[in-house]
């Protein structure tokens, strides 16, 4: 059992508690307990056995799933590590996100922080995952990110599930005076043979909650899963299929109030000066208030309905100020250019000696080319949106965020009241892709609901508000230059990285206290840490200091650097004369490696690699390795008059463990349209300081034509349980260009690829 | 103002220029059509007027003419549409939010073809997903087209 394991294990000691009874006994991670959110959402009658699980005198089951459900099924998938111990069906239970609390801290998302590949099992890399948990620890975050929910919940959900259905049968055991080894459990309700009488889990739940669980909860292995590892129907499916109201967006209350915001396009500066007499005789528009905020400053417009804000943001006439940054988008790709040109802030994956390799190798043995990708934007189908609600010193907000307890905690302090008068309710989310992590949105809702007089405000972005102050997906160049043998192989590989820091970007506007700086891995990743045998190397990062405000988009660095580094190692190939599946198996020869060889084989199996096509059609290989999850893939283009019609992509992907196969299946799929959709035409750009880019119009994605016949393998021989959410979209890019270059030998090294060439 | 939505008779005060999107989520709490671009592009909106699928959020209250159709109004006495029922077999919506847009434009395009082919379903089916559920929206359309069979 791993340390997380004994830990949790314990921290289940002494948990069981009865809302009713008032009894509060803490669920303890090391030594500090956390209180447990659960007993402030109970009902009178709701028996609560942790911070996962409730169950009603009626067998109303409750489990909590204390992350975002933003499309990535993890409502269902984390419903299922309960329902699995508990030994009931997903159909039978409510599920449901519950209140923030420092209990549903996510682990797992900062263990990978460190600058290690995820395959080093060395001493620091333990060492630093081992310290990692202790700082995820102390800081609390209930984050939903880095594609990392079921790995965090796997043991500690299914240890909630185990110790609650434990103390139930105990109680039943007491109730009928029989060894409780002679019970058994299915669907909620507990029988016994002897008399053949049953209980329901609710009409013996009140007592049961009294008692402890053992120290000891036993797992059902593998081999006994009813419900894991088969595919699930998703929990709120039907909601889904009848217009349900489950977004924030469709958030209603009485006496509510409706509002916009018009936030300076310029970033970091504020208004010089506005007339707001336009905008105030628009019909509906009730007030306009200022907004100053870490995040950004503007207006807020408060009004009677949505469409009468939107108007009057429209009419609101503001002179922004001029910020010190580029004006344009060239003037910002000079800066990195420049950072490029000097010294690198940090390396890492140093092997070898690449100096001394490059210096001993002949001039025309080689190989060096420069890639280049634009900032981007998440465009989540839900535009942002928060309702808030600020009356007698005490704030509550309904919002789709990733990070519940910092829109609490940053709206604490914006209001200027305690963490703990302000009550945040997560609604499931119309796509998050790392943008609804942020704290302008709630910042923003809470400013203004302050400013109603004690009436709650939905407040609705416009799509173009939303394109124009999103946290991007930055800018990023590089530069790759390989030494080779006579025959093609790599000796030496030196790669240089020049890109901003999305941490220092990111504390600015969130910890504006906290110092940024130092090795941040996300420049390199999806380079440095990929499997490679190549025996010099080395990864050079280039911060460059631009105040556009960055942050984590679907696989973050590895969504750029998969693109370079898999593009470059496809262009060697080329180069060498060498089968780009088999020189790429020719340098993941380490044992750690086999995952990455065995998806290439099987996706190469799948595609027919290798085998003839027709003229105009090319095959493109890729593989990355990101959030613990090996992809690869081949994707199929049909190149017809000049115009690229994307027509298959075939994926193998291993995460170690899969829990909801069809689930994974789906989120393969999903990040491989997401990281298609870039190179079809997606960049934002800048010109006076703005971004250029307003709707979907100008920042598309890809449409039903455009997309491609997708297949998805999954195998599991990957050491540890990877992520789901985002692994299948860095691979996605790199095999695209690879297949333009197959069918038409040109080679296109700036993305977007709609650059150079023509999609249908 | 007076609409018949989904069976049921409103009246109400709206703008005139105010799009029908709004009047349906903010006066009448109709919550199924949702707000994605509000410039006809993303079809997330997308409602029936008299049968025919129109983006509600550029199309002016005061200019409706004929009965609206909601997502709300498919099911027929407590019963899913088809096309639900094969969204739910084919576990299409991964966020959803657009999927209320994509069954009222996958209904429309059944009213019209019966039995649509992949070309016919990349013409009609124009609303933007970016969770990218195409391939499942495309195979559940068949399955509904199927099953619309069978029932006529």
């Amino acid at each position: 059992m791993s340390r997380l394991g004994t830990i949790t294990r314990r921290s289940f000691m002494g948990l069981g508690v009865a809302a009713t009874g008032g009894l509060a006994v803490g669920y303890y991670f090391y030594t500090k307990p956390f209180p447990n959110p659960l007993i402030a959402m109970a009902a009178e009658g709701d028996a609560v056995f942790n911070p996962y699980v409730k169950i009603a005198a009626d067998n109303t089951i409750t489990i909590i799933a204390p992350r975002a459900e933003m499309g990535q099924g993890v409502h269902t998938t984390l419903a299922a590590l309960v329902a699995e111990e508990l030994d009931v069906s997903l159909d039978q239970v409510n599920v449901e996100h519950g209140l923030p609390g420092k209990a549903y801290y996510n682990e797992a998302m900062m263990v990978e922080g460190g600058p290690f590949p995820f395959f080093d099992e060395g001493f620091m890399a333990e060492a630093t995952r081992g310290s990692m948990k202790v700082v995820s620890k102390f800081l609390a975050l209930q984050m939903t990110g880095g594609s990392s929910a079921t790995i965090d919940a796997f043991v500690k959900m299914r240890e909630a599930g185990c110790a609650a259905r434990l103390v139930l049968v105990a109680a039943a055991a007491e109730h009928w005076g029989v060894d409780a080894g002679t019970l058994r459990t299915s669907g909620g309700v507990i029988t016994n043979h002897v008399n053949n009488e049953t209980l329901t889990y609710g009409e013996i739940s009140e007592a049961a909650a009294q008692l402890e669980p053992p120290s000891k909860l036993p797992l059902r292995p593998r081999s006994e899963w009813k419900t894991l590892g088969k595919s699930q129907p998703r929990v709120e499916g039907l909601d889904k299929v009848t217009g349900g109201r489950i977004f924030g967006i469709d958030v209603q209350l009485p006496d509510m109030l409706y509002g916009t915001v018009k936030i300076s396009p310029r970033f970091g500066v504020g208004a010089v000066s506005v007339d707001k007499n336009a905008a105030l005789k628009v019909a509906g528009v009730l007030d306009i208030i200022d907004i100053e905020s870490t995040t950004g400053s503007g207006f807020g417009i408060i009004a009677e309905n949505t469409w009468a804000a939107f108007q009057g943001a429209d009419a609101l006439e503001v002179e922004w100020a001029t910020p010190d940054y580029p004006a344009n988008t060239d003037g910002m790709k000079s800066m990195l250019d420049i950072a490029m040109a000097t010294n690198s802030d940090f390396t890492l994956g140093k092997v070898g000696n690449v100096e001394k390799e490059f210096n001993n190798t002949d001039s025309e043995n080689f190989f060096g080319a420069v890639y280049d990708a634009p900032y981007l934007a998440h465009t989540t189908m839900e535009p942002m949106n928060a309702t808030a609600h600020f009356k007698d010193g005490k704030l509550e907000m309904w919002i789709g965020t990733q990070g519940p307890g910092l829109a609490q905690s940053t709206c604490a302090a914006l209001l200027g009241i305690k963490t703990e008068d302000v009550t945040v309710n997560t609604t499931r989310m119309g796509g998050g892709f790392g943008r609804r992590g942020e704290v302008d949105v709630p910042l923003y809702a809470a400013a203004m609901a302050a400013k109603t007089g004690g009436r709650p405000i939905k407040v609705t972005w416009s799509r173009e508000e939303d394109m124009r102050h999103d946290t991007y997906r930055p800018i990023a160049t590089a530069q790759f230059r390989a030494s080779l043998t006579d025959d093609g192989d790599i000796t030496g590989l030196d790669v240089d990285i020049a890109s901003p820091s999305i941490l220092t970007s990111l504390l600015g506007r969130t910890f504006p206290s906290i110092p940024a700086g130092g090795t941040e891995k996300i420049v390199l990743e999806g380079a440095f840490d990929q499997p490679s045998t190549i025996p010099n190397r080395r990864y050079q990062a280039h911060i460059v200091d631009l105040p556009v405000p960055i942050g984590f988009w679907r696989s973050v660095g590895n969504s750029f650097n998969g693109f370079f580094q898999e593009s470059f190692i496809d262009e060697v190939a080329h180069v060498s004369g060498k089968d780009p599946l088999e020189f790429r198996l020719s340098m993941m020869n380490d044992e750690e490696h086999r995952p990455a060889r065995e998806v290439l084989k099987k996706v190469a199996k799948m595609a027919n690699w290798g085998g003839s096509l027709p003229a105009g059609k090319g095959q493109g290989i890729a593989h990355a390795l990101s959030f613990g999850t090996w992809v690869a893939q081949v994707v199929q283009v049909d190149v017809t008059d000049d115009v690229v019609k994307i027509e298959k992509v075939w994926c193998a992907a291993d995460l170690g463990l899969v829990l909801d196969p069809d689930n994974v299946k789906a989120q393969m799929m999903s990040g491989i349209v997401y990281g298609l959709s870039q190179a079809l035409g997606q960049e934002i750009t800048f010109s006076d300081h703005e971004v250029e880019q307003y709707n979907f119009y100008d920042f598309d994605a890809m449409r039903m034509h455009q997309c491609p016949e997708i297949v998805v393998e999954l195998l599991e021989n990957s050491h540890r349980m990877g992520g789901a959410g985002e692994p299948g979209t860095p691979p996605s890019t790199p095999a695209l260009a690879n297949a333009i270059y197959a069918s038409t030998g040109k080679r296109i090294r700036s993305m977007p690829l709609s650059h150079a060439i023509d999609f249908a | 103002m007076k609409l018949t939505i989904n069976g049921t008779t409103h009246e109400f005060e709206a703008a005139a220029n105010m799009p029908l999107l709004w009047a349906l989520r903010d006066i009448l709490d109709i919550k199924g059509p949702k707000f994605g671009c509000g410039v006809s592009a993303c079809g997330a909106c997308t409602v029936l007027i008299n049968g025919e699928p129109v983006r509600s959020c550029t199309y002016n209250v005061s200019d409706v003419e004929g009965e609206v159709t909601t997502i709300e109004g498919l099911p027929i006495n407590g019963k899913l549409h088809a096309v639900q029922q094969a969204w739910l077999k084919h576990q299409v919506p991964q966020c959803g939010y657009c999927q209320s847009g994509q069954i009222m434009a996958a209904v429309a395009l059944l009213n019209t073809i019966s039995n649509p082919t992949d070309t016919d379903i990349d013409d009609a089916m124009t609303n933007l997903c970016r969770c990218g559920t195409y391939p499942k929206i495309k195979a559940a359309i068949k399955d509904a087209a199927a099953m619309l069979e069978v029932n006529r």
